[in-house]
């Protein structure tokens, strides 16, 4: 029986006669056979999808920005490489997520294992502002627990702006890198829970939690950069 | 052995009163309906860095790949 392993990485796919198993959307189907044609056109579209985000999912694993775009540049070879071969069992996205996450962890075992320099950024950059927002101590003898101040209101017009985006860009860039790959997958790509357990291999239950925290932590980073514009 | 579970109530039961005491819960809290506004703005704000730029060099580096590849291979 041949294996389906891929020269990029040490992913298998499900063992079976080719085209058998085949759950493919006809969306992914067309991309796939446009690829294996040498579709230039297909291939960047493919690239500008994806590339961002896969970055984002390899700096969980590798010390810096750098190598993690070097990861992702060795997936790509790995994705063509293994693209004859892919049999779509699953949605082509995940299947090229998985490839890039092997190919990470590769890759950062060899690295020493560094933490990612992501995870001890933790402190905020000079001159950020918290947001003023805060609780009632849980000894409040009428509300306890509820808002002491509650959040500064923002007009989602202040959304649109370019230095929004910039704000949370740097933040999701500052979360611990679990956080900042289920974040990356869910608010970003836009893919749904169950896709982004088995990309990154965790429970349904985690997944949320990690999602939460990440969620809480843009937000937060938002609300002190309404504040600091606010007029 | 059974584990005692006072006052359960069943799902059924329960996905009834989370709206309800969700809704409650804001009707009369302006700090959390601010709060549940701007969680949900911050994740449309999110989606929209799927449209940034790459990295100048990464697609020209990726298309000689390409190259490479269906007519190296």
């Amino acid at each position: 029986m041949p294996a389906a392993v891929s020269s990029g990485g040490s992913f298998q796919e499900p063992e079976g006669p080719p085209g058998a198993g085949s759950t493919l959307s006809a969306e992914d189907r067309e991309v796939v056979e446009r690829l294996r044609a040498g579709d230039e056109r297909t291939f960047l579209a493919t690239v500008e999808k994806n590339h961002r985000s896969m970055v984002r999912v390899a700096m969980g694993y590798v010390p810096s920005e750098a190598v993690a775009e070097e990861v992702v540049q060795e997936a790509w070879v790995g994705i063509l490489q293994g693209l004859d071969k892919f049999e779509g069992r699953c949605p082509l996205r995940a299947w090229m997520f998985r490839i890039l996450v092997n190919c990470a962890k590769m890759r950062g075992g060899r690295e020493a294992r560094s933490v990612p320099f992501s995870a001890l950024e933790t402190e905020d950059a000079e001159g950020e502002r918290r947001p003023v927002e805060s609780f009632r101590p849980p000894d409040d003898p009428r509300w306890p627990g509820h808002w002491a101040q509650g959040p500064e209101r923002w007009t989602d017009e202040r959304l649109a702006d370019a230095q929004a985006l910039v704000r949370i860009k740097a933040e999701i860039e500052k979360l611990p890198p679990n956080q900042r790959q289920v974040i990356t997958l869910r608010d970003i790509e836009d893919w749904d829970s169950s896709e982004v357990c088995e990309a990154l291999g965790i429970s349904e239950a985690n997944q949320r939690v990690l999602l939460h925290r990440a969620r809480t932590k843009v937000r937060q980073a938002l609300a002190g950069w309404a504040a600091e514009v606010a007029p | 052995m059974s584990v005692a579970r006072p006052q359960d109530i069943v799902c059924k039961e329960l996905v009834e009163l989370l709206t309800d005491f969700l809704e409650q819960h804001l009707v009369w809290c302006p700090g959390c309906s601010e709060y549940l506004r701007q969680f949900r703005a911050t994740i449309g704000a999110t989606r929209k860095l799927a449209e940034e730029d790459l990295p100048e060099g990464v697609k020209e580096n990726l298309l000689d790949a390409f190259r490479h590849w269906r007519h190296g291979s």
